[in-house]
């Protein structure tokens, strides 16, 4: 299983310059390739869950063995938690690259498309598994680098302004994080997670660590589209091309910001409860005030974006309070439900967002507009999308049986029962104003009669669009298998151990 | 853009190639000295941009060299990749292990694989900066039109 760590970089970055080597030469080369590589990858991440084992695997780049029980070679570590974001990066990624053989077509030069496609793969991956807070910089860098591009790719005005937006504010979080890092660098002389996790656990906290983690969580935060940080995603989100946004949306936020900052809080640094309250109110801001936004938008994608900072929140506040709980040592299965809750919840968004984007691009695709008020009485004409589009209303809406349902259900329970009264109310509340706007979203783009245009000529998307669609809005169903026990301890159970036994992480890479 | 005097020109010409040797020398050292293959690869684009400038875009094809250079680049960067795959199938089988024998210290073939790795990050260097360069000038030109 160790060897089998580095090949989730080296496959879709040799993909990428394939493609631009190849795709010159060979005609439909890009558009085969890039599903495949995908494919192999989905595969690969799903046998790696399913025979997780040990729980903690590690690779040395180089084979470089640690002198004195310092580490100096770069890590990749794969564990549970980290395996979970490997699949759904993988599986949305294979989903969005055969979605966009129909969707791209349209669009000139494909081969820069899939290979940042591949590029931005190239760059999530590494973040997971990346052991080293300096490599998950660069690796973080190729992923929001190449989604820059991608944003921009229709090249009108909109896109462009929309893509200079998002460089401006993630060039900022991107110097905040290296500032982050530098420090850390001074304070402990490493780079290397486990090694600073262990000087920091050895030492006391001072008032420069808190400095630190206050950087980090705004620089994280400005990635993840947290609250006060939000400005860059609806016109990113709304403005790429529609797999990408579903890639945008369902996995690079995700991966590049909630991972890491779960991935630090919980296993470098020692938190205090000042400071997982702080994520946690965090959470409950961008929950409420994302769904306020939302429900005023008539553009379907800006909508959906501003939909994403409030279930976004759903998972920090989730993830915030089996922080704080595990701060003040008090209620630890009720910390684990808490943290299974943001999880699952995690994973569940990736699926129905995505699924919500892409039916967002069909649209678009046929009747060549976003705007709410222009379309209607599609269900007709566009059955699949309109089946595909009101299971993912309704799993995102938390209505039973879709997955949205048991991981808002498990938040909830949590918050109770950690006596979170206030933040469980709001989440009630914030999941009847989804439902509400997403009532709206189904009655004006599906339900209603169109008063604009004459909707006879609308036919339905091509088969690898459909294909996609329909995978994911199956899944929509099937991922709320996870929250039975069985399957639950066998999939979450892993990811759970690793963020509340700090230590195992520790052991397996200093201890070796 | 138009080419400059003629006296610019002959010096461009006279001038260039010593960058461009500096810049080999730069990336061949790279394992012994400071420098290596992005500062050497940088130098030898300032040769060829310095010919650009002397000579104006309107004596070269630029379109066509654009392609090559983009070409080269991927070209480049997919052999880094691969000498670093190379690595799992020989000897200890890890990624980016280095596979040759060392040599001694200070020698020019010494290091291992570094020297080859310097050698092709510096050609990808090179070209990715003559391909953002070509990238440029081809817009003001489109503009201008």
């Amino acid at each position: 299983m160790n060897s089998l760590i580095p090949l989730f970089v080296i496959v879709p970055l040799a993909t990428s310059f394939l493609i631009m080597i190849l795709g010159k030469f060979i005609n439909g080369f890009q558009k085969t390739i890039t599903p495949l590589v995908l494919l192999f990858l989905t595969v690969l991440s799903f046998y790696c869950l399913l025979n997780n084992h040990s729980n903690s695997y590690t690779y040395a780049i180089g084979g470089w063995e640690p002198i004195d029980n310092i580490p100096i070679a770069i890590y990749f570590v794969m564990d549970g938690f980290s395996l979970i974001l490997l699949c759904i990066i993988s599986l949305i990624g294979f989903l969005a690259s055969v979605y966009s053989i129909s969707y791209i077509a349209k669009f000139t030069s494909e081969n820069n498309f899939y290979s940042l496609l591949c590029l931005m793969i190239t760059g999530m991956s590494g973040v997971v598994l990346s052991g080293d807070l300096f490599n998950l910089f660069v690796f973080l860098e190729i992923s929001v680098i190449s989604s820059y591009a991608l944003v921009a790719f229709g090249t009108e005005k909109e896109e462009l302004e929309a893509s200079f937006k998002y460089q401006v504010l993630g060039g900022i979080a991107s110097f905040i994080i290296l500032f982050a890092i530098g420090l850390i660098y001074w304070r402990t002389k490493t780079l290397n997670i486990a090694d600073i996790s262990a000087l920091f656990h050895s030492h006391e906290t001072s008032t420069f660590d808190l400095f630190i983690q206050i950087l980090l969580i705004s620089g994280f935060g400005l990635k993840a589209a947290m609250m006060p940080f939000h400005a860059w995603l609806p016109d990113a989100h709304s403005s790429a091309p529609s797999p990408i946004s579903a890639m945008l949306s369902g996995v690079l936020i995700k991966a590049v910001g909630i991972y890491v900052i779960i991935r630090l809080f919980f296993t470098m640094f020692i938190v205090s409860e000042e400071i997982s309250l702080l994520i946690t109110t965090l959470g409950t801001i961008s929950m409420v005030i994302g769904v306020l936004l939302a429900i005023g938008q008539w553009d379907i994608k800006r909508l959906l974006a501003y939909h994403s900072i409030s279930q976004m929140g759903y998972v920090v506040l989730s993830i915030g309070i089996g922080l704080v709980l595990l701060a003040r040592g008090v209620k630890p299965t009720v910390a684990t439900l808490a943290i299974a809750g943001g999880l699952f919840h995690m994973v569940n968004h990736a699926v129905f967002k995505g699924l919500l984007f892409l039916n967002a691009g069909a649209i678009e695709h046929r009747i060549n507009t976003r705007n709410l008020k222009e379309m209607g009485g599609l269900s007709k004409h566009m059955p699949v999308t309109s089946g595909t589009s009101f299971i993912a209303s309704m799993a995102i809406s938390g209505i039973p049986p879709f997955n949205g349902f048991f991981s808002k259900l498990i938040i909830i329970i949590a918050a109770v029962q950690a006596k979170f009264y206030l933040v469980a109310f709001l989440a009630v509340f914030v999941s009847v104003i989804t439902l509400a706007s997403f009532l709206k979203f189904q009655r004006y783009a599906f339900y209603n009669k169109s008063e604009h245009r004459s909707t006879s000529k609308i036919k339905e998307v091509p088969f690898p669009m459909l294909f996609s669609m329909i995978v994911m809005g199956i899944l929509c169903l099937a991922f709320s298998l996870l929250a039975f026990p069985g399957i639950r301890e066998q999939i979450l159970g892993p990811a759970i151990d690793v963020l509340t036994n700090p230590n195992q992480y520790v052991q397996t890479i200093i201890g070796i | 853009m138009k080419g400059m005097s003629i006296i610019v020109k002959k010096v461009a010409q006279l001038i260039s190639g010593l960058i461009f040797l500096y810049g080999i020398y730069i990336i061949t050292h790279g394992h012994l000295t400071p420098g290596g293959g992005f500062a050497g690869g940088a130098i030898i684009a300032g040769a060829y941009i310095l010919n650009i400038l002397a000579f104006g875009s309107d004596a070269m094809n630029l379109k066509n060299k654009e392609q090559g250079s983009s070409l080269s680049e991927s070209l480049a960067i997919f052999i880094v990749l691969m000498l670093a795959v190379f690595a799992l199938f020989i000897g200890s089988k890890i990624f980016f292990a280095n596979y040759l024998p060392k040599g001694q210290l200070g020698e020019i073939i010494s290091a291992g694989a570094i020297p080859l790795y310097n050698i092709f990050i510096g050609i990808e260097v090179a070209a990715a900066i003559i391909t953002i360069f070509l990238a440029l000038v081809i817009f003001k030109e489109e503009v201008k039109k």
